[in-house]
């Protein structure tokens, strides 16, 4: 029902656009399909509540939002951004989850002279050397939240640390982060198979090597399947694990206790007390009838900043130039909070660290436990020399 | 090396073998006695873990959830020979992927259309929730053991059946020779279609075993169903005694690759070498074992004997 009244409406709007003087179109990549269409759900959701709340405009111009679904696919990616691109003829382009697909998209997109808005994806070439004067992210660098749990536990003086990732770019990439503020004893550094389903090999394993902590990043469900083979083995109860990524409000409907306790890192959470962020949040929750997680958090916001740079040069859609310095600005209410850009156009934000705790509603949710960085910049962006 | 860490891994390996055999002894009867190539054999795999995880979640009964789970997948399993697969027998073994790989998509859409995308929520019974001390040492998870227990049992039941009663003849002679079966008066449409049910009802039993362990989501299926190919090809094609034996190898060398492969070539290179080595070899294991037997008896370990 909801999507043939979304439907209606878009046909109203496109039907209302013959006559306006100009629609402002914003193509919305994510993944609607497959068992990651859960993230997609969260991220469209989200970018359809930041729409609503602006009374279906942008900057005052009326908006549609064209959703296009990657597959999870790279190559799938980029033909979905061609075709937004030379059919649909959007102004803007956001969302994209992963690094891979974001990379692939990057050259088409930024040499038509659109702007890019990443409302995930973060690989550290878009930050450094590939940094673009039209390309902004409304997340992170993707070393940043690891780092943030290196920190995290260099702090608190915990050593003995069992590492584990899948074996791909981002899997060593997120070692790499937690390994550039994490000082203490690494025990092992373990790479499993991409997707792997069975966790209880390396589960012995870890029993076996006595470490005193355990830190992976397994997202999606190689998550779920990790914390639920964790927890069974009894493990849970002696050796915490701290993980990034691998235990959101995606998946933590279907691990449910076995993550209770655990540790998290991220820039942005329910709870975190600011008003946009109340507002965005009980809206949500209004609406959809479950927590949002930071994916949906940052497609609110690059709804939000678009809206903010369309704004800014009143309406007028050609100014490239003029939204680019208007978005640089960051001057819309940000769920985090008030935040600057760094010169690579990546958030310089908070990092926080959350516990997974049972809500008084009886769903597992993360908490907001400390702040780990204030105003942090990732690694990259002295690599970064915008030609402009 | 640790005893006790070789003790768990070896029970690992076989838990995963177990697990595999499920899912291969439905394959292996499909393939060697219809010559149907079922690529969505792990679509009931996937039924029988969503249904068992419903409704375990609205009863809370882990022997409904059983019933549940073993009853959806059968009775999936002979719908669908009775519409579509009965066409597909006569077909080429192209045909059948195409339509069976059509039937994949089909039932993971369906599953998000009842079910929706979020992945399921499904938790071990409270009798097995917890960890026993097989040797003072070395806890391991209750509901592992449970599962090769079961897994050996049916292993036991499927061989009994085969070898010792009415319809195991005939499925033995199904797989050895079609024609002079359905000449000798046994009714092949019924023989196949209950077989299809017997085989769905195996891969449902493995799947909501599954679920607690693993994710219950749209395309759970086709993680496993690729190792049990490998382990069908393995065992030899139409075997139970074959997919049995090559279930357990798989399992066991899989997870000994796994959990063993990178500390053993770190003994002979140098660190970072083996972090690289280490997991890329282990995922290639299975199939190298595959490709030794093909290459040694190029009809499997334990061909059934045909014409």
């Amino acid at each position: 029902m909801k999507r043939i009244l979304t439907t209606v409406f878009a046909l109203c709007l496109m039907a209302g656009s013959a006559t306006a003087a100009e629609t402002a179109k914003i193509g919305f990549i994510t993944t609607l399909s497959g068992p990651a269409g859960i993230i997609g759900k969260h991220m469209k959701d989200a970018a359809n509540l930041a729409l609503q709340e602006l009374h279906g405009k942008i900057g005052g111009l009326n908006a549609q939002i064209v959703y296009g679904d990657d597959q999870f696919k790279p190559d799938v990616g980029r033909q979905v951004a061609e075709e937004m691109l030379k059919r649909d003829k959007v102004n803007f382009i956001t969302g994209v989850i992963w690094s891979n697909v974001l990379l692939a998209i990057r050259q088409p997109v930024l040499s038509s002279g659109t702007i890019l808005i990443s409302a995930n994806a973060g690989p550290h070439e878009l930050a450094g050397s590939l940094c673009a004067p039209n390309f902004f992210s409304t997340s992170w660098q993707n070393d940043e939240t690891p780092e943030a749990m290196g920190q995290y536990m260099t702090e608190h003086k915990i050593t003995d640390v069992y590492v584990m990732a899948p074996n791909y770019a981002a899997g060593k990439d997120m070692v790499t982060g937690f390994k550039r503020y994490f000082k203490g004893k690494i025990v092992a550094e373990v790479y499993t198979n991409v997707g792997q389903s069975d966790y209880q090999a390396e589960i012995s394993n870890i029993r076996a090597a006595k470490p005193k902590a355990v830190f992976v990043f397994l997202p999606g469900g190689m998550g779920i399947q990790f914390m639920k083979q964790y927890a069974q083995s009894g493990l849970r109860g002696q050796i915490p694990v701290y993980s990034v990524f691998s235990a959101d409000e995606t998946t933590l409907p279907a691990i449910g206790d076995a993550a209770a306790g655990n540790s998290e890192a991220g820039f942005w959470n329910y709870d975190l007390d600011n008003p946009a962020n109340k507002k965005f949040v009980s809206e949500f929750r209004k609406a959809y009838g479950y927590i949002p997680s930071y994916y949906a958090a940052q497609s609110y916001d690059a709804i939000k900043l678009i809206d903010s740079a369309v704004r800014a040069v009143h309406g007028n859609l050609k100014n490239t130039k003029g939204m680019i310095a208007a978005m640089d600005k960051a001057n819309f209410a940000s769920v985090r909070g008030p935040f600057k850009y760094n010169t690579n156009h990546f958030p310089i934000e908070n990092f926080y660290l959350f516990k997974i705790v049972k809500t008084a509603d009886g769903v597992y949710a993360r908490k907001t436990e400390a702040v780990v960085f204030h105003d942090h910049k990732d690694a990259y962006y002295n690599e970064c020399h915008m030609t402009n | 090396m640790d005893p006790l860490l070789v003790l768990a891994q070896a029970l690992n390996g076989i838990q995963f073998g177990v697990m595999l055999f499920l899912m291969a002894a439905g394959l292996t009867l499909v393939f060697g006695i219809m010559n149907l190539i079922n690529l969505a054999h792990g679509s009931f795999y996937m039924v029988g873990a969503y249904a068992a995880a419903a409704t375990f979640q609205a009863t809370s009964s882990f022997l409904l959830a059983l019933l549940a789970g073993i009853g959806a997948g059968a009775a999936v399993g002979i719908l669908v020979e009775i519409v579509v697969f009965r066409r597909l027998y006569p077909r080429d073994h192209l045909d059948q992927v195409l339509a069976t790989f059509g039937l994949i998509l089909f039932f993971n859409e369906i599953v998000r259309m009842i079910w929706g995308p979020t992945a399921l929520y499904a938790t071990v019974p409270h009798f097995l929730a917890g960890q026993v001390e097989i040797l003072p040492g070395a806890p391991y998870p209750a509901y592992r053991l449970a599962i090769i227990a079961v897994g050996l049992g049916v292993a036991a039941l499927l061989y009994a059946l085969v070898s010792k009663t009415r319809i195991g003849m005939m499925i033995r002679a199904g797989a050895s020779d079609r024609v002079m079966v359905s000449a000798l008066g046994v009714n092949v449409k019924v023989l196949y279609t209950l077989v299809f049910g017997l085989g769905a009802g195996l891969a449902a039993l493995a799947g909501l075993m599954a679920g607690p362990i693993f994710t219950v989501e749209s395309g759970m299926g086709e993680n496993v169903l690729i190792l049990a190919f490998v382990v069908i090809v393995i065992g030899g094609i139409g075997s139970i005694r074959g997919a049995f034996v090559a279930s357990l190898l798989v399992g066991f060398v899989d997870t000994m690759g796994r959990a063993f492969l990178r500390p053993l070539l770190a003994t002979v290179m140098a660190n970072t070498a083996a972090d690289n080595a280490g997991p890329a070899l282990a995922s290639m294991l299975i199939y190298l074992l595959m490709a030794a037997v093909l290459f040694f008896r190029p009809r499997g370990l334990f061909p059934p004997r045909t014409r």
